[in-house]
């Protein structure tokens, strides 16, 4: 039963998102019936489409659309209290909380350290979080086709123009999209209007105070942007933010539905479509095992609870097994969202969750993001075999060299830079330690977790962690800014370089790069480069957890 | 960067119009007009008050009710919360022994998982069939009806997994108890007495 749920679930995870890469690929290269609109929308902003850019362009144009969004955003959370459609009666938020958030929803983090349905009025939400939500997906996208671009264009080409790819991916993927399924999620029973809270007399006589508003529009976004920021606090746990099992699968297949299609328009665009398969292997290979890892140990349960599974932070009309593929959909694919608690899920399950987002949320990833993340272990991985065989490695017909390789370690250094120090801060700065909820080993995977969510973009947290803590607010905002674009502006700098370069003819001594052999390659170099980087530290946390829990130790 | 910084300015507002006011606006006039009830947050009434949500639990203590999962949050639905405990905690193993042993001293049968762990949104409306099943004896008692009788009603009010593949089975405290005062009115219903009709 429970490998017919999973194949047919899978089956939807490779069908769904291969009909979208090809829709993905006319529109990125442009459908004549929607030019009118697109070419309406950006002569309103002043910008002239046909104009290709530079890599440094395109990189100056994401930063200065990023901090435009930032701003607005800011000052709608501030000034919340004083704006319409705020029928809860909700204050303006504190500088450093308001910066923390501005700063996770534009660069798709999504890390909450508030709770939506107490601390945001329902304009902060809609005009606020749903425009970043927007935005920020299509940020990720536009960067990761124009960074496709470098590797497959033709030599002379651009890199493309960022405000028509981010125009493109909003208005022709992700609203038509979200517009679906936000009306898929309003019919299952996600709440979807202007009113506020209404007060119950309960059967017993008691008085239930129910918050509700127009979530369904914003949770669309939040799954298909990779976003993850709840409308309620406790994310789609909460029984109107995901009602049933059916909402529940439609949620969980948006998570990845664009990052997955982003390796097929990978190889639609190399044209050469082995390439898309070869890096969608890797990335599936990753994700089933560590689903696997999460599955068994949350279905064995937790002894020193009872019998039975892990049901702590669980809802019972997804159990065990839907929160584990949950879990490992959201932490592989930097969305964030959760459907239960993962700082209640068992020590190895939350070892693998860490793990993927330690690894730069490459599995899938965020949404555009994903690609562009793993196209750099593809450098690093094509540099690796290059040593090994002494030839001067290549990757589509161009040559690898000292500057892309530069390149691709630097952006690679910002994972361990913002987890590992952030994190030993953290865990040594009396200012920041009162944020620790669990004692022992649990204590530090609070703070691993929240510091590895927020330099891989992911959002996801352990919630006893006291994330509003000032502290973390501003050093975990730091750390999502460093997690986006120290990854972002290498990585257009090294499709800028790639695009100079000849491309030469395959010939019988090229390394092929669409292989199991090249797949095993990408997923070893993933694996020993990422995860072994933090290897000393899980041991510590997750790992000690486990081992403690065997011999029956609590703290 | 300052052409750059005039197109981002003059995009951003672009799309707060389009997607942070039309996309929501359009949204909840198609939602209020195709599924209002499911839009306005799935309310319960009885005589023209609301009693709950179908979709979110409330507490229960009358010995002839179901009753829901422990709340870390206290079934407050106005600001959600689970306990955030890990696996190894000292607090929450304790707290479900306690849990345990209160809930079986109660009900006088052993206690499922889900009677003894808090939800993740402290809000979850349902219970597994074991547990609601195991609860028909003390409803029966209580009601003094038979308990065949309880245990009928809660089996046919038991929801299957979806597509006989996905989810798990469960019972909705809200709508089964109301159910079981459909089914079975009269004195020693609830901790309260008897609801109003």
């Amino acid at each position: 039963m429970t490998i017919l749920a999973y194949s047919l679930y899978f089956a939807a995870l490779v069908g769904a998102p291969l009909g979208l890469a090809l829709w993905m690929g006319r529109v990125y290269g442009g459908v004549s019936a929607l030019a009118g609109m697109e070419r309406a929308v950006l002569r309103a902003a002043g910008v002239n489409p046909e104009r290709g850019m530079t890599w440094g362009s395109y990189a100056m144009a994401v930063l200065a659309f990023n901090l435009a969004g930032f701003l607005l955003l800011y000052a709608i959370l501030r000034s919340q209290g004083l704006l319409p459609l705020n029928p809860d009666g909700i204050a303006g938020m504190a500088p450093d909380l308001a910066f923390n958030t501005a700063v996770s929803f534009v660069t798709n983090t999504n890390w909450q350290a508030y709770s939506g349905e107490a601390q945001l009025s329902y304009l902060a939400q809609m005009a606020g979080l749903t425009v970043q939500n927007f935005v920020s997906a299509g940020t990720g996208m536009a960067v990761a086709v124009a960074v496709i671009r470098g590797f497959t264009a033709a030599k002379g080409g651009t890199l493309g123009n960022f405000w028509l790819d981010l125009t493109r991916s909003v208005l022709w993927i992700l609203l038509p999209l979200s517009i679906i399924l936000a009306l898929f999620l309003a019919w299952q029973g996600v709440p979807q209007t202007l009113q506020g809270a209404v007060t119950a007399v309960t059967v017993e006589g008691g008085e239930q105070i129910i918050a509700r508003g127009p979530a369904a529009a914003q949770i669309a976004i939040k799954q298909l942007g990779t976003n993850g920021g709840g409308f309620f606090g406790v994310n789609s746990a909460h029984p109107f933010e995901n009602p049933s099992v059916a909402s529940n699968l439609a949620q969980c297949l948006s998570i990845l539905l664009i990052p997955v299609a982003f390796c097929f328009l990978f190889g639609r665009m190399a044209g050469d479509r082995r390439q898309g398969w070869a890096i969608f292997a890797a990335m599936a290979v990753m994700f089933v095992a560590g689903l696997a890892v999460i599955h068994w140990a949350e279905v064995a349960g937790n002894p020193l609870l009872g019998p039975g599974a892990n049901m702590e932070g669980k809802e019972q009309r997804f159990g065990a097994m839907l929160s584990a593929l949950w879990a490992a959909s959201t932490t592989a694919a930097s969305n964030g969202s959760v459907n239960a608690m993962h700082d209640s899920f068992m020590p190895l399950s939350g070892l693998v969750m860490l793990v993927f987002m330690q690894i730069g949320e490459v599995i899938f990833g965020g949404v555009g993001a994903g690609l562009y993340g793993m196209l750099l272990y593809v450098v690093l991985a094509v540099f690796l075999a290059g040593l090994m065989v002494g030839r001067t490695p290549e990757y589509l017909g161009r040559k690898i060299e000292g500057r892309e390789v530069t390149l691709a370690v630097l952006a690679f250094l910002s994972m361990p830079l913002g987890i590992l120090v952030g994190g030993a801060v953290a865990a040594t700065a009396p200012a920041a330690l009162s944020a620790v909820q669990d004692a022992g080993p649990h204590g530090l995977s609070e703070i691993l977790y929240a510091y590895s969510s927020a330099t891989g973009n992911n959002g996801s947290a352990f919630g006893g962690f006291g994330a509003a803590l000032p502290w973390h607010t501003t050093a975990l905002g730091l750390t999502m800014l460093m997690g986006r674009y120290a990854i972002i502006v290498p990585l257009l700098a090294i499709a800028g370089s790639m695009l100079r370069k000849t491309r030469a003819p395959v010939t019988a001594g090229s390394f092929p790069t669409h292989g199991p052999l090249f797949v095993t390659l990408l997923v070893l170099t993933v694996l020993i480069l990422g995860a072994l980087t933090f290897f000393p530290v899980l041991a510590l946390g997750p790992i000690a957890e486990e081992t403690a829990r065997m011999a029956g130790q609590s703290f | 960067m300052l052409a750059h910084l005039r197109s981002a300015l003059s995009l951003t507002i672009l799309f707060t119009a389009l997607t942070g006011l039309a996309y929501p606006l359009v949204l909840t006039g198609l939602a209020q007009g195709l599924f209002p009830a499911a839009a306005n947050g799935s309310l319960v009434l009885r005589d023209h008050t609301v009693i709950g949500s179908a979709l979110v639990a409330q507490p229960f203590e009358g010995a002839g009710y179901l009753h829901p999962r422990p709340s870390a949050s206290g079934w407050n639905a106005g600001g959600t919360g689970a306990s955030n405990l890990g696996p190894t905690s000292a607090a929450l193993i304790a707290t479900v022994a306690e849990r345990r042993a209160a809930w079986e001293a109660k009900t006088g049968r052993s206690a499922p998982i889900d009677a003894v762990t808090a939800s993740g949104s402290g809000l979850d409306p349902d219970i597994s069939p074991e547990n609601a099943l195991a609860q028909a004896g003390r409803i029966a008692a209580a009601r003094g009806v038979d308990i065949g009788a309880v245990s009928r009603l809660i089996e046919a009010a038991t929801l299957g997994r979806t597509l006989w593949l996905f989810g798990e089975p469960r019972v909705n405290v809200l709508e089964t108890n109301l159910a079981l005062d459909a089914a079975f009115p009269g004195p020693g219903a609830g901790g309260q007495g008897t609801p109003t009709q």
